[in-house]
């Protein structure tokens, strides 16, 4: 009978008692690791663009190599507020930079989104860059090549302040932002609208047979991951007191892509693993050394290519299954 | 002659210098049981791919039910009721049997697009996927994804996410291929169980089955209309035997 299939099917968004595992450990890391609460907000907030990298390329199966444009768009719009209209109250930010970045999303989402494949990535790509060089050559708003330093934002909520030296305000706030912005992709995933993306994913062809508005649900996406994206940027910037225009460059868009394979994509939870080990390995190897750490940090992810194709978590899997075959 | 639910007027298609379909006037009645038969390389496939818009026609006109949809794209008509299923299976390989008939549903139901109740808990959804699925006897594999089973059920899932578009035209481009013979009738059971106001076109090249279904049969050749008929004055004309059929009706 499908009875048991469609219990499994019902059950499956169900929360499962290790999904409290990341949150309890990020709390854990806030009292056990306080000298290490910069990296560790660093951390989180990499998880969040990678969550919403995952949106779009894990569930939905757009290929983008420009996601940190919108990461860049969040940043940089927390920002520019902050330095020239005194738009220093960070939620309100937050909104603000979701916004942005959701309608730049929406508007090259809807451009962009008619092609696929190699043109699809060589436009997000070159998105990108428009934007890095609008934000380099606009210097009087953006600061032009050294950005904008020294940026301040008023205590969260009046009660919590941004201390530039210890950063636990902000690593309890990129925990928040991060557990905000899981919870939206997590409901998405499940719905049907979520469904609908892995559909499109999986066969095209028979998306548009089944009446999908195929390419409305690609734009639709893409926005809200945009959305997402932006909100990392604006954390980023709001916890730093920074911004510039490392924050949409191809270095971080290959990083966080970088990551979701490392970690697997398309499960959620690839991006938690990706991002930690992806920066405890950078921040570890530099520290050790410092002249030759990328050569460590390439053979690991050549390693991963060769022996994990799906990730750290398909790797998890593959075991499993062995294990259970015994 | 009634108004008829599918209609071609004129209908052509090329690639360059090559005719794919050449001036098609076809009509489909509602409630209709039609196979369209024909040599490989007839057009038959073609055809079904410009009734549904996956490929627009070079001339003519496609009207359901008299609207013209020629223009319409192909979302669009399965909304207005047409409904496939494909030559080659076209599923969603990674998910299960009841995903798979869900997310047609769910389509269907204009549910598909709902961004906050999980879909597994769309009861109204989930239920009508498993009569479905219970229709084409799939009951077992409902669970399993659809990339571990067999092809010949693979079939079945096809045909069931067809059903699932509750269409008022449903073409089926050569259903039986791949189905183990031992499981045909099921494919025929589900088709007999149609609403009979459907109009079902069939593609099919096993002439038991096209003389078992049809009331009514359209031989195409050379991406033309060659002949049509009901099954018996198909079966005794003799230039159809000639291009076509050749021993198949002998025996």
């Amino acid at each position: 009978m499908s009875s048991a299939a469609m219990h499994e099917l019902a059950m499956r968004h169900r929360l499962q008692w290790w999904e409290a595992l990341p949150w309890a450990a990020g709390l854990a890391a806030f009292f056990l690791f306080p000298n290490y609460l910069a990296f560790g907000t660093q951390v989180l907030v990499t998880i969040l663009f990678a969550l919403s990298l995952d949106l779009v390329l894990g569930y939905a199966g757009i290929v983008t190599l420009g996601h940190a444009a919108f990461f860049g768009a969040g940043a940089y719009a927390v920002g520019m507020l902050a330095a020239h209209a005194g738009w220093n109250e960070p939620l309100s930010g937050l909104v603000a930079a979701a916004l942005v970045a959701g309608l730049l999303g929406l508007v090259s989402g809807w451009i962009l989104l008619r092609t696929h494949g190699l043109t699809l990535l060589m436009l997000t790509l070159c998105t990108m860059a428009l934007l890095e060089q609008a934000a380099n050559m606009f210097s009087g708003w953006t600061g032009g090549f050294d950005g904008m330093p020294g940026l301040s934002f008023t205590p969260i909520l009046g009660l919590f302040e941004f201390d530039v030296l210890y950063f636990r305000t902000q690593y309890l706030y990129a925990l928040a932002a991060l557990l905000l912005g899981f919870a939206v992709v997590r409901v998405l995933v499940y719905s049907p609208f979520g469904r609908s993306l892995t559909g499109i994913r999986e066969n095209l062809l028979r998306m548009h047979a089944v009446g999908a508005p195929v390419r409305a649900r690609q734009v639709l996406v893409y926005a809200i991951s945009a959305a997402l994206a932006g909100v990392a940027g604006a954390v980023f910037v709001q916890a730093t007191g920074y911004v510039n225009l490392a924050v949409l460059g191809l270095e971080r868009a290959a990083g966080v892509l970088i990551i979701l394979i490392l970690g697997g994509y398309g499960r959620l939870y690839g991006a938690f693993v990706g991002a930690l080990v992806y920066m405890l390995l950078e921040h570890t190897l530099s520290k050790a050394y410092p002249t030759a750490w990328q050569l460590g940090l390439g053979l690991t992810l050549m390693l991963v290519a060769l022996f994990a194709r799906n990730g750290i978590f398909g790797l998890g899997d593959a075991l499993r299954r062995r294990w259970s075959a015994r | 002659m009634s108004a008829a639910l599918l209609e071609t007027r004129g209908l052509c298609k090329s690639f360059g210098a090559l005719e794919v379909a050449r001036r098609i006037d076809f009509r489909l009645q509602a409630g209709a049981r039609h196979a369209l038969i024909g040599p490989n390389g007839a057009g038959k496939t073609t055809f079904v791919n410009l009734l549904t818009g996956v490929l627009a026609p070079s001339a003519g006109r496609v009207l359901l039910d008299g609207e013209d949809v020629t223009r319409l794209a192909q979302a669009r008509r399965v909304k207005r009721g047409i409904a496939r299923t494909f030559q080659i299976n076209q599923l969603f390989r990674g998910l299960t049997v009841l995903e798979n008939v869900c997310i047609a549903v769910a389509e269907r139901m204009r549910a598909g697009g709902g961004m906050l109740r999980p879909a597994g808990q769309r009861a109204e959804v989930v239920a009508e996927a498993a009569r479905l699925i219970a229709l084409l006897q799939l009951d077992a594999d409902a669970g399993r994804r659809v990339g571990e089973l067999p092809y010949g059920r693979q079939r079945l899932v096809e045909i069931a996410i067809a059903l699932g578009l509750q269409p008022r035209v449903l073409l089926l481009d050569e259903p039986a291929a791949g189905i183990p013979s031992a499981e045909s009738h099921i494919l025929l059971e589900a088709i007999g169980a149609l609403p009979a106001d459907i109009a079902v076109l069939i593609i099919e090249h096993d002439m038991d089955l096209v003389f078992r279904f049809a009331e009514r049969i359209t031989v195409m050749v050379g991406g033309a209309i060659f002949a049509e008929g009901r099954p018996a004055e198909i079966a005794a004309n003799r230039e159809v035997r000639a291009v076509y059929l050749g021993g198949a009706l002998d025996g």
